[in-house]
């Protein structure tokens, strides 16, 4: 077992040194991007009226005026020390704005994911198990449709139907304290959580369908029922694990999109989170907050996509016997 | 000492019969007064949310419409209906060479960290904004102070270099700030009828009735700010009862669900935002009068207003609004005529049009106006490039860089003719006569001169055609009709909330 352990370990260092190797490089292609975008941070400071020397004021204090290799090495010299700055337009710091919406963005993306899953596997081993019959058929006519809607549009059609036909939920918005007003909070919520749960269940239910379609058509299934086993039990013992190597990295994906669908899904039902932070930064050019959004968010991707290779590795078993050769 | 106790129980009785009749009346007045609740919750809609608390930090408008009059109060404030009253100054003396104004100060002014109001605050107020660091687009109008004096805690004496007779209207502009409070962009200390509870950025901003107040108090307890960044999103909120008013309804077409329905009331009231097509008026063939006028008369306004607001908005024939004190009607100048448009061009040299390129935000209503023009001006053979761009590259290319040919832009603030008298503004409108009325009006000695010169201003650059005004934008508040007592107007985007009444 030891002599097990230590590939795995090994993979993981690896995996770590990729992870940061792409987060460096991320940080890089952001920063370069975002100073091709035309336009001037100062500009969001200052409005009609503002005279020249006001202009070239507000860019030497936002440092805007300074040669683009000395911005990206102060730049890079404030994130190694986990520093975001501060915002040039709020004067807030990144950091800790970040973290107040990631209040609404992190629950909107776990709970949102977490129906996605509720829905989309059981009506994916349905669809699957049942792809003969007139309602296995509809479930996956149905997903397919759901491919196709974009998620605002499905945001927009929530509110229409159940805040302002049925005055069931609110149409959007957050309470003023956010969590510590819970109610309101979970109330608020809902359609947002639903938004982007159909959306990604749509898509997931897919995968789950084809996933299981895989396994049942598999050698070892037949094998197994030819041993004895009733079809439900073989299905159980042999092609959860079995089926479950491709969901995992699929999930991992899955998750990630979630979390873009939730930055949409934010502007859709006014919520505070980090997708409204992250439009009005790019209104405003201001570089500290739009960097700060990006390279959390884009941390966050590569992390569930480490998360999901060594989930994959630690089920299978044939996948660490890999990792051993290459270690 | 017999007479003590009788005198006391007559003092007594005295003081029950007044406290009973105080009571009688003031429950009369509640009986009467019944009609909102003194201590309701305003929920205000807004799509304008400040970036920050400081309207000297680049905050952007959403500030000053939470902010002036509720929160912070000046020495002089413009009120609803346009007219500069004072607020914080008591009263105030004009030196007979206008360049000296002296300020006596309210007394019982406290801000709401309880320290009372000085003179040295109301000093330190006014150098906040003509500070280098300051990013207020007022400093340049406050230029022509040269020295502020506080000969005692209730007394400023403001000195000038040259004659300002808008200095009352300009220090409209000028929170007065507890001269202790160092950075104020997330906090505040003013003197207003309500102070900051709390403010979460991208969501809401709540105020609640500051008791220490020296006027009169609040006819509601606390003041909600909802924050949207969508106004389909905004309107929804309105319809489900998630706010009380919208303070700014921007999209026409929502304008349907709510007029005619009792639940809410629309009013229209007079804005100062002007949709126009500016010029480049240095460079060729802007740079000739029969061109622009030429511009100017093929294009049907009334049908663009129409098409865009309905029966909303108002036609003008220059860069004044009708609220203006140099308002003058000048929509007959150059009024929709395409034969004539066509003759001018030919006059000037192209008898077969010319081609330009319209930056145009990529924000409403400049798309539909682009169209608009392209397919107005395609009648008499000039072609329009419409290109399109963010409200930041508006700023860096044309504002900063003066690199374009002709652009669309709304401009709302309230008397800002004095832009063309400034040749180096963005749109270059250059007519030395015009510069010098409007200088000579800032330095007028009467308020009747100073209207006087703008209205011949006014006149001048309507005959010049020197950009082209399109319209006037509709200024309207929705509603829920409980809710009554709000500002209808909005000049320069302020939104007194103190009057509001929320009936139960």
């Amino acid at each position: 077992m030891p002599n097990e352990g230590l590939p795995i370990l090994a993979y993981t260092l690896r995996r770590l040194v990729i992870l940061l190797l792409s987060l460096l490089i991320a940080a890089m292609v952001l920063f370069v991007l975002l100073r091709l975008l035309p336009g001037d941070p100062a500009n969001a400071l200052l409005g009609v009226g503002a005279t020249p020397e006001q202009i070239a004021a507000a860019r030497a204090q936002l440092g805007s005026d300074q040669p683009l290799a000395s911005q990206f090495l102060h730049y890079l010299d404030t994130l190694v020390r986990f520093d975001l700055g501060t915002s040039f337009v709020s004067r807030a710091s990144v950091l800790g704005e970040i973290g107040n919406r990631m209040a609404v963005t992190i629950p909107l993306t776990l709970l949102g994911f977490l129906l996605a899953l509720v829905i989309a596997i059981p009506l994916g081993v349905v669809a699957a198990v049942k792809s003969q019959t007139w309602y296995g058929w509809l479930i996956s006519v149905v997903s397919q449709l759901g491919i196709a809607i974009p998620v605002f549009w499905l945001g927009i059609l929530l509110v229409t139907v159940f805040a302002i036909n049925l005055r069931l939920l609110p149409s959007g918005g957050f309470p003023l304290r956010g969590w510590d007003n819970p109610g309101e909070a979970a109330v608020g919520m809902v359609l947002p959580v639903l938004t982007v749960a159909l959306v990604i269940a749509a898509s997931l239910l897919r995968y789950v369908r084809a996933a299981t379609l895989d396994v049942i058509d598999s050698d070892y299934i037949r094998t197994a029922r030819a041993l004895g086993s009733g079809f439900t039990e073989a299905l159980v013992k042999h092609g959860i694990r079995n089926g479950s190597v491709p969901i995992i990295s699929v999930l991992g994906i899955e998750l990630a999109s979630t979390f873009l669908g939730a930055v949409v899904v934010e502007r859709v039902f006014t919520l505070p989170g980090l997708g409204s932070m992250l439009l009005l930064a790019i209104q405003q050019r201001d570089y500290p907050n739009l960097q700060g959004v990006l390279i959390v968010s884009t941390l966050l991707v590569l992390l569930i996509g480490f998360a999901a290779d060594l989930l994959q590795r630690l089920v299978d078993p044939r996948l660490r016997e890999r990792a051993r050769g290459a270690a | 000492m017999s007479t003590f106790p009788s005198r006391s129980v007559a003092v007594r009785l005295g003081r029950a019969l007044l406290t009973a009749a105080l009571l009688a009346s003031v429950s009369a007045g509640a009986a009467m007064a019944q009609s909102y609740d003194k201590d309701a919750t305003i929920r205000i809609g807004s799509l304008y949310e400040p970036q920050n608390l400081d309207n000297t930090a680049g905050a952007g408008q959403g500030i000053n419409e939470a902010f002036n009059g509720n929160v912070y109060e000046a020495l002089f404030q413009l009120t609803d209906t346009g007219s500069v009253e004072p607020v914080l100054a008591a009263d105030y003396k004009v030196s007979d060479d206008g360049l000296t104004y002296t300020f006596t100060l309210r007394d019982g002014v406290t801000f709401h960290s309880g320290e009372p109001l000085t003179a040295a605050d109301v000093k330190y107020s006014i150098e906040r904004v003509t500070a280098e660091t300051s990013k207020s687009s007022r400093k340049k109008s406050l230029s022509t102070i040269t020295g502020i004096e506080t000969p005692d805690d209730k007394t400023v004496v403001i000195t000038l270099s040259s004659r300002s007779i808008s200095l009352p209207y300009n220090l409209s502009y000028v929170w007065i700030v507890n001269d202790a409070a160092t950075d104020i962009t997330g906090t505040e200390d003013g003197t207003g009828p309500y102070k900051l509870a709390e403010w979460r950025r991208g969501s809401a901003l709540s105020l609640s009735r500051f008791d220490g107040y020296w006027g009169d108090a609040p006819t509601n307890g606390e003041v909600l700010f909802q924050y949207f960044t969508d106004a389909t999103a905004l309107n929804n909120a309105l319809l489900t009862n998630a706010v009380d008013i919208i303070t700014s309804v921007q999209s026409p077409d929502s304008l349907a669900q709510f007029a005619g329905n009792p639940a809410f009331t629309v009013t229209e009231g007079a804005s100062t935002t002007k949709e126009l097509l500016a010029y480049n008026d240095r460079v060729a063939p802007f740079d000739n009068v029969k061109v622009r006028k030429a511009l100017a008369r093929a294009v049907d306004k009334a049908k663009l207003l129409n098409s865009i607001w309905g029966d909303y908005g108002t036609l003008i024939g220059s860069f004044v609004p009708p609220t203006d004190p140099w308002y003058v009607d000048l929509t007959g100048v150059d009024a929709y005529d395409v034969e004539s448009a066509k003759a001018l061009l030919a006059e000037a040299g192209y008898p077969d049009g010319f081609e330009f390129t319209l930056d145009t935000p990529d924000y409403d209503p400049h798309p539909i106006v682009a169209q608009f023009l392209q397919s107005e001006y395609s009648k008499i053979g000039v072609k329009v490039n419409i290109n399109v761009i963010t409200a930041n590259e508006w700023y860096t290319k044309i504002y900063q860089a003066h690199d374009f040919q002709a652009t669309l832009q709304e401009h709302v603030n309230h008397r800002d003719i004095v832009f063309y008298g400034n040749p180096d503004f963005y749109w270059g409108y250059n007519n030395p006569d015009v510069v010098k009325l409007i200088a000579d009006s800032e330095a007028a000695a009467t308020v009747d001169d100073q209207t006087a010169k703008l209205k011949e201003a006014n006149t001048i650059i309507a005959e010049d055609a020197a950009s082209n005004w399109l319209y006037l934008y509709p200024q309207i508040v929705v509603s829920a009709a409980n809710v009554t007592g709000y500002p209808v107007n909005g000049l320069n985007a302020q939104f007194f909330a103190y009057d509001i009444e929320k009936a139960n």
